[in-house]
């Protein structure tokens, strides 16, 4: 470790959607990384550790070659400008201020815009557009909550702080002996690490969730239930009584969900089914519910998405206004039908996660990359650029899973540029381009006159 | 003779650490490639710790390490994996309209091949 050392406080981590905002970092600016991290759980030491600047790495590439920032700019913006249907993808592990960049380069295209949240949590959205959502910040968790349940998630290893932190031992106005004020329920399908942490752990049998949660409404609504619930779900009539009998007399309750709900058999009708329950239990008591988030500025993705363009993922401006449909405008869907031409992919790694068929054709087209280190993606990409990292060498803003903005502090300079930075220099190219085809398009006739509307 | 079972990806601590180093690091792809297995149950299928087992499906397959999982944690019939390459090249593209492709809950044929 050298002598040029440099402290910062507050700094935020943003691994995972809890964007804990109480880091102390200590920097060695010779060696550029981070040496300790004070506050971090084992997901956020490993974040800040391994995230150093690799000098040798060069800051964009064509076909594998190095090539300058300028020139991997001008042929990202032809590759985008000359493709019939382009796909921009990822946006979760970046700032907000890049993520708006990118929801302007895909209406300048009219191309297809989506982000993580499609493969996460989705279905939940799709589910909160149809029955609503009973909401609160995690502060109120903190500070009032006496029952927390967990349902298809595992905070223990995916947000190992969301419970010290927030919701389990952590001590608030109205719950000033942390866990000793609260009952805590996990619900899943096997026993994960998370289930010691619970004063009871409900064991469902897999895919079986949506019949819990609705049997659960009923219990709610005092409709009788027949025990062969037990049959076919795995929990006993009288635990799902008892945990009725608990929510209805809570003082405040949140029900946490994770992607056992989303990404299993029943999807949006799983998250559906449990936000229905806690708007249920506003009947008797006060009841939230909320999804945990994975990345650290998902949330932000789909606030930004939504203030843009209306829809928070799956948004489609083909025909040069926002269109949303999950199912047809979303990534998986439109690389495993091979509808695109073209993929502009920003700090995510779809070929290395997505299903096989996915991976195969965005093997075939041209992909642009933008990601803080190699990957699966940056591996096949056309255009790839190397980017600093957002929380540790780029300022900015991030949601944090529960829609709170937190303003990023930097711990030190990267040689790479910013997102934004790429992105606003590819938006500025791309509308160059797209305004000179229009033009040329004129010149030749191309371009027609709106047909009249005809009289109804 | 074939076993079907239910693979479960989900995420894990070596996997959130591991992938910090990098996706294409050993550490992560060794972790990304083991299936965890209820330790009675490899027993019942005579398997022992370290086995390479294929995992096969309608989609594709693909092979892992197995490692013994205290009892009573995965139920009967389940195996668990980390997210990654290894559960991608099993995993249905069709997401029945919902963009989400089911990630979690994958059939697959499990058979011992050393």
């Amino acid at each position: 470790m050298s002598e040029n050392i440099k402290v910062v406080e507050n700094a935020t981590c943003t691994f995972c959607g809890c964007v804990c905002d109480d880091m102390i970092l200590t920097v060695d600016l010779d060696e550029k990384r981070i040496t300790k991290s004070k506050n971090a759980c084992i997901l956020g030491k490993a974040w800040f550790a391994e995230h150093y600047i690799e000098e040798d790495a060069p800051a964009a590439m064509i076909d594998n070659k190095p090539v300058s920032i300028e020139e991997a700019v001008e042929e990202a913006a032809r590759t985008l400008v000359n493709a019939r249907f382009p796909i921009t993808y990822g946006l979760s592990d970046t700032t907000c201020e890049a993520q708006r960049q990118a929801v302007a380069i895909t209406d300048s295209i009219k191309g297809n815009i989506d982000t993580t949240t499609s493969v996460c949590h989705g279905p939940s959205g799709i589910a909160l557009q149809g029955v609503g959502e009973s909401t609160m910040t995690l502060g109120e968790v903190k500070n009032r909550a006496d029952l927390v349940i967990y349902w298809g998630g595992n905070p223990a290893e995916s947000h190992p702080r969301h419970f010290g932190r927030y919701a389990v031992t952590a001590k608030g106005m109205f719950t000033p002996r942390g866990k000793k004020d609260r009952h805590v329920v996990v619900v899943d399908v096997r026993r994960t690490p998370s289930a010691p942490a619970a004063n009871q752990f409900i064991q469902v049998k897999p895919g079986k969730d949506f019949e819990v949660l609705w049997a659960l409404r009923a219990l709610v609504k005092n409709r009788a239930i027949d025990p062969d619930i037990e049959a076919i779900t795995g929990v006993s009539l009288e635990t799902l009584q008892e945990l009725v009998d608990r929510m209805k007399n809570c003082r405040y309750g949140v029900l946490f969900f994770g992607m056992g709900l989303t990404m299993t058999r029943g999807r949006h009708f799983n998250s559906g089914a449990l936000l229905a329950l806690a708007t249920d239990l506003n009947e008797y008591t006060h009841f939230v519910a909320k999804p945990v988030r994975g990345h650290g500025n998902v949330t932000g993705a789909d606030n930004v998405m939504s203030w843009q363009t209306g829809y928070p993922f799956g948004v489609n401006f083909s025909r040069g206004f926002p269109r949303f449909n999950p199912g047809e405008f979303t990534t998986v869907d439109l690389l495993a039908k091979q509808d695109v031409d073209a993929a502009l992919i920003i700090a995510t790694d779809p070929a290395s996660n997505f299903p096989q068929a996915a991976i195969d054709h965005l093997a075939k087209i041209p992909v642009i990359c933008l990601d803080t280190k190699t990957s699966h993606t940056s591996q096949l990409a056309h255009v790839a650029f190397r980017t600093s990292t957002y929380g540790i060498n780029t300022e900015g803003t991030v949601y944090r899973m529960d829609d709170v903005p937190i303003t990023l502090r930097k711990a030190f300079d990267s040689p790479f540029p910013t997102d934004e930075e790429i992105l606003t220099a590819v938006k500025k190219r791309v509308r160059e381009l797209v305004l000179a085809k229009g033009r040329a398009r004129g010149a030749t006739g191309e371009s027609k006159a709106a047909a009249p509307v005809q009289a109804i | 003779m074939p076993e079907t079972m239910l693979l479960i990806p989900g995420r894990s601590s070596k996997q959130g650490t591991s992938l910090n180093k990098g996706k294409l690091g050993e550490e992560y792809l060794d972790i990304t490639s083991t299936v965890e297995i209820d330790v009675d149950e490899m027993t019942r299928l005579g398997f022992n710790s370290g086995d390479k087992l294929r995992l096969k499906n309608h989609i594709g397959e693909a092979v892992v390490t197995c490692v013994p999982k205290k009892a009573g944690h995965l139920p009967e019939g389940m195996i668990f994996i980390a997210y990654g390459p290894t559960s991608s090249r099993l995993m249905e593209s069709d997401t029945a309209g919902s963009g989400m492709p089911l990630s979690k809950h994958i059939s697959v044929e499990v058979e011992k091949i050393s």
